[in-house]
């Protein structure tokens, strides 16, 4: 592990006023640091998504600050900095649907995270095709989403978050809509990404059967955030 | 990788047809342009053909193809020893109607002055130009008669000579052209006071004008000065004549049309408009995928715009092919020239970026978590 690529200090965000007031996040602090995967637990409405968009730059708190990789985005509710060109450039969305664009293929669909970011040609072809192959999907590129199984779209996807090498990987329920053999599979390819490619990974999970992939383990409940130690992992057998 | 165009890809055969219906509108658009161009040219091609510097018209009177017009036979002689002058000869011009209620046929008369205009400047499909004082004429194609024809006209037969191209009247009539005095006996048995004659002695026809060619060098200007203080006529140049006949003959037309063509631009963009709106809504979750993704304003906005443009290109590309086959069909000459291709192409760029508006604001509202909600 490695120093913090996300940290959050204190984050606060309340929905609604007065009676119908909500408060979404009490005071959050949370780091997820290089090469760590790190799930976020807890029941519907706990504020889990809250704090994802949040740490996204999606949807700033009132309070507290966001550094991403030592640089101060987020100051007292306030943008310090260009919150587009930084999800562009430093964070991946992983979503329980994969949510890629009906009309370009799989390679496209990897390709356009890369042309938002200016990467166009040779390269961001080859870089596209690497990607989709390091996914297993490498005869897949020509493929249009709808020519796709479910657990197939949703590699697509992550290679899409991977396209530009972002230090960060958000990922919101993103074995949701597999069934648990692809689920695990997914969450054990978070695991790889955060290892092989150093990136830091928060996934908000409901499935505690695959808890033992993580490294940390935070846990939400009406806004506040407490974090338990990971399940002990089943030893090797010699 | 374009993703306007793969989106437009995507829609196939909608998109298609939506720029079928705008091509249809433009099209519209382009023969109300075309149909104005055909009247300006049918206003003047009489005009422009027949030899005159000068037109000597009734006093106080915008000339025959504005209102009625005769003056006195005599005149033809008075202006012909006047210095600087080359030729006078008279014309005479009326619109009669004929068949029947169901079918009726408008013809404009042209008498020439014979034998000194023949009709030889003319440009004539088929036949050839008078070759005698009496009982032949020449005749527009749009009145339908062929060449060696021969038309009861008053109770006379005319025999048809040659046969013109384009030769119609500000009003869209066939002109007929015969000698000055066979328009004379044509227009003397069509008037009314004929039948109230004793005898059946026809009216007297006076001439509508004297068109008058100037010797070379000499100023027109200056011969209208002299004519000025003439008590029975009033002079106007061939420009003249034909500002008149433009502004004032045809003006309203010109309007009516302009009118017809804004309200159908604004039909368009409105079209254009909805259509990009609906198309914006369609993709919100990409579009809110694309902000996620952290794509710049101009990405969004770029892709919208071009999607309204190639829309209008499309359009424009339909207006032209239709323009091409249809237009030949209308009954009114449309002339599309390359003015008002380019004033049609202006504008389908102009309606296109105002169009786009619309399905940008909206681009511009959708919020990246709208793809959480998805």
């Amino acid at each position: 592990m490695d120093h913090p690529v996300i940290r959050a200090e204190l984050l606060r965000k309340v929905y609604g006023h007065g009676e119908t007031e909500l408060v979404a996040l009490r005071d959050v602090s949370i780091e997820v640091a290089r090469g760590e995967v790190a799930a976020l637990l807890g029941p519907s409405g706990s504020g889990k998504s809250t704090l994802l968009t949040a740490l996204g730059l999606l949807n700033l708190p009132e309070r507290g600050r966001i550094w991403l990789d030592g640089c101060l985005t987020v100051d007292e509710g306030r943008a310090v900095a260009d919150l587009s060109a930084v999800r562009r450039t430093r964070i991946g969305f992983v979503f329980q649907k994969a949510n890629l664009i009906p009309f370009l293929t799989a390679e496209e669909n990897v390709r356009l995270a890369l042309q938002l970011n200016d990467q166009v040609g040779r390269r961001a072809r080859e870089r596209a095709r690497e990607l989709l192959h390091y996914l297993g999907l490498g005869d897949r590129g020509e493929h249009y989403p709808e020519q796709l199984s479910g657990g197939q779209q949703q590699r697509v996807a992550i290679a899409r978050a991977l396209a530009n090498r972002p230090p960060l990987l958000l990922a919101d329920e993103p074995t949701a809509a597999l069934d648990s053999h692809r689920g695990r599979d997914v969450m054990e390819l978070f695991r790889r990404i955060a290892h092989e490619q150093g990136a830091a990974v928060l996934v908000v999970t409901h499935d505690h059967r695959t808890l033992d992939v993580f490294d940390t383990i935070h846990e939400m409940e009406d806004g506040a955030l407490t974090r338990r130690p990971p399940p002990v992992q089943p030893e090797a057998a010699p | 990788m374009n993703l306007a165009w793969r989106d437009i890809r995507r829609q196939g055969l909608r998109f298609v047809f939506t720029g079928l219906g705008l091509g249809l509108l433009f099209a519209i658009v382009l023969a109300m342009g075309g149909i104005y161009q055909g009247m300006v040219a049918d206003a003047t091609v009489l005009l422009d053909a027949l030899p005159a510097d000068l037109w000597v018209v009734q006093r106080d009177t915008r000339g025959p193809f504005a209102e009625r017009s005769v003056v006195p036979r005599a005149l033809e002689d008075r202006l012909r020893v006047l210095d600087g002058v080359a030729s006078a000869e008279t014309f005479t011009y009326a619109t009669i109607q004929r068949g029947d209620v169901a079918h009726p046929v408008r013809i404009g008369v042209v008498g020439l002055s014979w034998p000194g205009v023949q009709g030889a400047a003319l440009p004539l499909l088929s036949g050839r130009s008078l070759g005698a004082p009496h009982r032949e004429m020449i005749v527009d194609q749009t009145l339908g008669l062929d060449l060696g024809a021969r038309v009861p006209l008053g109770d006379e037969l005319y025999d048809v000579v040659g046969v013109t191209k384009g030769f119609v009247s500000s009003g869209g009539d066939g002109l007929a052209f015969v000698t000055e005095r066979d328009a004379d006996a044509i227009l003397g048995w069509m008037a009314p006071e004929s039948s109230r004659l004793a005898g059946g002695q026809r009216p007297e026809v006076l001439p509508s004008a004297v068109l008058v060619r100037l010797l070379p060098g000499v100023d027109a200007a200056e011969v209208q000065a002299r004519l000025v203080d003439w008590p029975d006529v009033t002079v106007w140049t061939a420009g003249e004549q034909r500002d008149l006949l433009l502004h004032g003959v045809i003006d309203k037309a010109r309007q009516q049309i302009g009118l017809f063509r804004t309200l159908l631009s604004i039909v368009s963009a409105i079209i254009v408009a909805l259509v990009l709106y609906n198309m914006t809504v369609a993709k919100s979750y990409e579009i809110a995928l694309l902000k996620l993704m952290g794509a710049r304003t101009r990405v969004i906005v770029g892709m919208i715009l071009q999607q309204s443009l190639l829309l209008g290109a499309i359009g424009y590309a339909m207006a032209i092919a239709i323009g091409s086959v249809a237009f030949a069909h209308f009954p009114r000459r449309v002339l599309v020239g390359p003015t008002e291709l380019v004033q049609l192409g202006v504008l389908v760029v102009v309606i296109s970026v105002l169009a786009s508006t619309a399905g940008i604001v909206r681009a511009l509202r959708i919020p990246p978590t709208l793809i959480l909600a998805g």
